[in-house]
């Protein structure tokens, strides 16, 4: 039997996401019209004898109290949230809810991150691991990044033949290897025995501890991977699948587009009908389609609509007549009068767009023309003090005039502007 | 009968085409500016139809640049119009005076008076008044001025109470003060405002003028007026109505917000109210050429201009634009002060303003931003221009 922790922090993590985190816990936020952690539970779904998905974190129980009961009645597994009393960390967690991880006697367990989106190979991972017999206890999902790029990550020098990892280290200051970390792995149920070390160890050394941090704060990839590198007990298994992680706002529109992709090759269902609408009659069409477009039964879109690629229309949506959406994600119960255009944006739940507006960011992609090129996550200010062109994001509830420009702007919620914004954050 | 008496008695006029007309680039990069069209008529013919209302049966135009196609495009309006044409080729740029000196004999064939006019200026043309206002003070020239705003930018003209001019300022923030203090008043000096005029590029000459100027490039204002002035020989008229100045973009655009112009739109908005759809809405003034196509539900005012043959697909919205010949505005698109070239396609869901310019056959394509472009004829526009920039 198999289980599955998914690790989504605390409310001081996704700062980098706001404004979008201020009304939504970060992995609630729905990319392709899915939670963002929805797309975790599904991966988990395709493993084989996996019984359990527990997601751990520092929310409050309340917020994530819906979620998690929509989850228990579409997928046939037991989903639980546990809330940490207080940040621990990414194994502390794990380390306090040792005995709900191991309650039925698992086999193994998977961790993933919360901050990451891929199109997750748990089979392979846990057939990987379990070939090794017994040698592995963590094995865990690589990719490769571009030299520049991979210092970021957790970078790791994995032996060719057997992919054990030979040295790990957690950002490096310099160059290590581009086979980077991706934050999924497998583990054997033997790491608690190590994660008891770190955590006694801890208590021994209780007095030259100053005392800011809980004694059960253990940090998975400092303190649990970076010691076993070497010890043939970690493994790696490098794939080429498409994996990033959602730090800031602009990722969230890079995972939409990469998951509506998913969706062509396994739920074709939730995808809009590609096509031009010819005609009024035209039933098999929403509106004019350019793929890949994910569009919320409940929404309400008009047929001389041109949407996409890469758009998801949450429920109760409205979007008039001729508008165009292109690279963007609209939330809950958003207007979008005639004739607006919505390039690389997301605009927030009851946000209302006038008619001939223009709503405009930049995309923050990973350059297209290097192979592994990971996303940039740019600050918000670039040295100069200048705001570094980003996708534009509206919060809930903010109305844009009609006939206005928003470029490269982020606005906070509950905002009605009364003109045009370029590169500028409107508090 | 009358047309032989006309064509012997009738009023003259010299109008100062010159050069480039660089200032109403890109557009004059395509066609001389006189025949860039302001409220769907050449510049020049404003002025032409106007000076023919008050019997002037002979224009001639001082050109350096262009005349043959300026000449081909011209005969047949003025032909409609019975009114002759005469071009006067400069050899050389000659100024503002000049002209007058390389035209003296046509202008010699009768001794009455003459007009002379720039020709980047549209205005509530007095000629009638002028005339008589001219012809009852009996001296060598009258100049047509105006209230400004900005004397700095135009230069101010000083008279008295009769109208008789004494002086032309050039830099006015330096002198004015200085005159005021040596005592001497001139018309309308407040204790704290002054009233400026300037020079709008509208005279009226006899032909005795003609023995001031010669053959060689000189500026009227600069090397012809002083001397008229201190021979109490020139005279200002007021312009009571608008005027502006149609060599640049801006004030182009503006000029379409001016009063005549209302009269003027509202005028052929009712004439050609039925080529509107029903479904489009029409804010304030808004003047379509019969030929012009425009799509359901867009939004069209105010103080727009369309040209001949100009298409607007559907849900188009544009205010304070002019769009010319054969221009087409793809659906969703949406303009604020532009001008829009000759046979120009703005794609769909674009979004111009800030005094955009398109030369001819420009192609936009479609979801681009421009704030502020100048773009030169038959370029292609990919990637958006945010902040104002020419693009070559």
């Amino acid at each position: 039997m198999l289980k599955a922790v998914i690790l989504i922090g605390g409310p001081q993590k996704g700062t980098r996401f706001r404004p979008l985190s201020l009304d939504i816990p970060k992995p609630l936020f729905p990319v392709a019209g899915r939670p963002i952690i929805q797309f975790h539970i599904e991966a988990c779904m395709q493993v084989k004898n996996l019984k359990e998905i527990l997601i751990i974190g520092a929310n409050p129980a309340p917020q994530m109290e819906a979620f998690v009961k929509e989850m228990q009645t579409i997928y046939d597994v037991s989903i639980r949230y546990l809330q940490e009393f207080t940040t621990l960390g990414t194994a502390g967690g794990m380390y306090h809810f040792r005995d709900q991880i191991r309650a039925g006697n698992p086999t193994a367990f998977f961790v993933l991150n919360g901050d990451v989106c891929a199109d997750f190979p748990l089979q392979q991972l846990h057939d990987f691991h379990m070939s090794k017999n017994k040698e592995a206890e963590i094995t865990m999902m690589s990719t490769e990044a571009t030299k520049l790029q991979s210092i970021h990550y957790g970078c790791l020098v994995i032996d060719g033949e057997t992919g054990a990892v030979n040295h790990y280290v957690e950002k490096p200051s310099s160059y290590v290897s581009t086979f980077i970390n991706c934050g999924v792995y497998i583990t054997s149920i033997e790491i608690f025995s190590r994660m008891a070390a770190v955590f006694h160890s801890r208590q021994q050394n209780f007095n030259n501890l100053n005392g800011s941090r809980d004694q059960g704060h253990i940090q998975w990839e400092r303190e649990i991977i970076t010691p076993m590198a070497g010890t043939g007990k970690l493994f790696a298994l490098p794939v080429t699948n498409w994996w990033s992680q959602i730090k800031t706002a602009g990722a969230a529109i890079y995972a939409n587009r990469h998951y509506l992709e998913l969706y062509r090759r396994t739920h074709v269902e939730r995808l809009a009908n590609t096509g031009f609408k010819m005609t009024e009659n035209d039933g098999t069409l929403i509106c004019n389609i350019i793929q890949n477009v994910y569009i919320h039964p409940s929404a309400n879109v008009h047929p001389t609509a041109t949407l996409g690629p890469n758009v998801s229309i949450g429920p109760g949506v409205t979007v008039g007549k001729g508008v165009r959406l292109r690279e963007s994600i609209v939330l809950d119960n958003a207007v979008i009068e005639d004739h607006s255009l919505i390039l690389h944006a997301i605009v927030g739940r009851n946000a209302r767009i006038g008619c001939w507006s223009r709503v405009e960011g930049t995309p923050s992609d990973p350059d297209p023309n290097k192979p592994f090129a990971k996303m940039e996550n740019l600050p918000l200010f670039d040295n100069n003090g200048k705001l570094n062109p980003s996708i534009t994001i509206l919060g809930s509830c903010v109305t844009v005039p009609s006939e206005k420009i928003l470029l490269n702007s982020i606005v906070l919620p509950h905002k009605d502007l009364n003109r045009s914004f370029k590169n500028e954050i409107i508090l | 009968m009358s047309d032989v008496k006309l064509s012997s008695n009738g009023t003259r006029a010299l109008i100062l085409v010159g050069g480039y007309g660089t200032r109403l680039r890109p557009l004059t990069l395509s066609r001389p500016k006189p025949l860039v069209e302001f409220a769907n008529k050449p510049i020049l013919m404003h002025q032409i139809e106007a000076l023919v209302e008050v019997g002037v049966r002979q224009v001639i135009l001082a050109v350096s640049y262009r005349a043959e196609q300026m000449e081909s495009e011209l005969k047949k309006e003025t032909e409609k119009l019975g009114v002759e044409l005469i071009f006067s080729h400069e050899t050389e740029p000659l100024g503002t005076a000049g002209p007058l000196a390389l035209a003296k004999e046509i202008l010699s064939q009768s001794s009455e008076p003459f007009f002379v006019l720039n020709s980047d200026i549209i205005c509530d043309f007095p000629f009638k008044q002028l005339e008589t206002f001219h012809r009852n003070h009996g001296r060598e020239g009258t100049v047509v001025v105006t209230k400004v705003e900005e004397p700095a930018k135009y230069g101010v003209v000083l008279y008295g109470q009769t109208g008789c001019i004494e002086d032309f300022i050039e830099k006015p923030q330096e002198f004015i003060s200085n005159k005021i203090n040596a005592g001497k008043l001139f018309h309308l000096i407040p204790t704290n405002r002054i009233e400026l005029f300037s020079n709008v590029g509208i005279y009226i000459f006899n032909t005795s003028v003609l023995s001031r100027i010669e053959l060689k490039p000189t500026s009227i204002e600069k090397e012809v007026f002083p001397f008229m002035a201190r021979d109490r020989e020139l005279y200002a008229f007021e312009l009571s109505g608008f005027w502006m100045d149609v060599g640049q973009p801006k004030d182009f655009l503006t000029g379409a917000l001016s009063y005549r112009m209302c009269l003027y739109m509202t005028s052929l908005r009712q004439k050609n109210s039925s080529l509107l759809s029903s479904e489009t809405g029409i804010v304030g003034n808004v003047l379509v050429d019969p030929t012009a196509k425009i799509g359901n539900d867009c939004r069209i005012g105010p103080n727009v201009t369309i040209g001949p043959n100009v298409v607007i697909e559907d849900g188009v919205c544009i205010k304070r634009s002019t769009l010319l010949e054969g221009a087409i505005i793809k659906s969703h698109a949406w303009l604020d002060s532009c001008i829009v070239g000759w046979r120009s396609t703005v794609g769909q869901w674009v979004r111009m303003e800030g005094t955009t310019v398109l030369g001819e056959d420009v192609i936009v394509k479609d979801e681009i931003y421009i704030n502020g472009g100048q773009v030169l004829p038959h370029k292609s526009i990919a990637s958006s221009v945010p902040d104002p920039q020419i693009i070559m």
